[in-house]
């Protein structure tokens, strides 16, 4: 199965920890998708670093543009205004860590 | 490579520093031209202070005016007034025969409409049909999408689907802006085109209404403006000097 490599940046006014950034994306999601969409997502997070406030998050190719506008519904982690952003996206993870913005 | 538009910010022009991270952030964001709304009244000073900040971000600053008329009457009047002080006009039909007027009237560049009040979205094939014919725009403002929640997120994606489908079958342009009036509701120009699939906007539509047609617009607007414009499609290309 193909899949796809996203590059996030994540910016809120508190610390967000790993389980935070993971429970947004899969409301944002169950929102907007339903549990069906979110079931053909496959939908995992691979990396994070709350330091650089960056993410990597793995989905399934045909549902990038799924998962790509849940991201970027995401208005608010742990009921506090925050916003994610998508980087850059690849096939695979060594070529998304090559890029200049991680 | 694309010339991202994002036509519509809204900082609250008295706070400087939120103007200047709005300002910054689009620039950094990608997009090279962005729209403030502006209150009509704005003295020159803080129109230049806009500019400065811009050129300083790298970015280009395209003076837009919002209205919000009650009456057909009201709008006009508006129009009459500040057409020529302003690059874009967008208009909030709050009333059918207010939107019925603007989007017969080539004055008019961006039609909005409530986000909150879907009995308020007046663009039918009727009024897409006045719009198509006066070169006007269907404007959607994302923040609208993004900070509704549960049943009014349902109609509203309902609402501008059945819009988006209209505006497709009479050719009019669809502008996509953010809308924002902080940080947090500010995204990038792929992230508003993956979040317009939620309406069935195709991608490559998308990515239009986010550069060409905006931009279209702006440019149409700056050599109307232009002091060399005598009419559409006749300008001065040289002037005697007399002496």
């Amino acid at each position: 199965m193909r899949r796809r490599y996203l590059a996030l940046e994540v910016i809120g006014e508190q610390p967000i920890s790993e389980k935070d950034i993971a429970n947004a994306i899969w409301n944002a999601i169950l929102q907007l998708f339903g549990e069906y969409g979110a079931s053909k997502a496959n939908l995992t997070l691979i990396e994070y670093s709350s330091q650089k406030k960056c993410a990597i998050v793995r989905c399934s190719h045909k549902a990038l543009e799924m998962v790509r506008a849940s991201i970027t519904s995401i208005t608010e982690i742990n009921e506090k205004p925050a916003a994610v952003h998508v980087l850059g996206v690849s096939g695979t993870l060594r070529a998304l860590r090559k890029r200049p913005f991680w | 490579m694309r010339r991202f538009v994002d036509l519509h910010l809204r900082p609250l022009i008295k706070e400087p520093n939120q103007v200047e991270k709005m300002i910054v952030k689009s620039s950094e964001m990608g997009y090279r031209l962005i729209g403030i709304s502006l209150p009509p009244d704005i003295t020159l000073d803080e129109v230049r202070r806009l500019q400065k900040i811009c050129s300083d971000a790298k970015i280009d600053l395209v003076m837009r005016a919002d209205f919000a008329p009650k009456t057909p009457g009201e709008l006009l009047n508006n129009l009459r007034r500040f057409r020529r002080k302003f690059e874009v006009i967008s208009v909030m039909c709050i009333s059918k025969p207010v939107a019925r007027q603007a989007a017969k009237d080539r004055r008019v560049d961006l039609l909005s409409f409530s986000a909150m009040d879907l009995r308020r979205r007046f663009f039918d094939s009727a009024e897409a049909e006045l719009a198509s014919k006066a070169l006007s725009c269907l404007e959607i403002d994302m923040a609208s999408l993004l900070s509704s929640k549960g049943f009014s997120r349902i109609r509203l994606l309902s609402g501008l689907r059945k819009e988006v489908a209209t505006a497709r079958r009479f050719h009019v342009p669809v502008i996509i802006s953010s809308g924002a009036t902080n940080e947090y509701l500010m995204r990038g120009p792929y992230d508003y085109a993956f979040l317009a699939s939620s309406f069935d906007m195709p991608l490559p539509l998308a990515l239009r209404a986010l550069s060409v047609d905006p931009l279209a617009i702006v440019e149409r607007n700056r050599e109307k403006l232009s002091p060399d414009s005598v009419a559409e499609g006749v300008r001065i290309i040289r002037r005697k000097n007399i002496v």
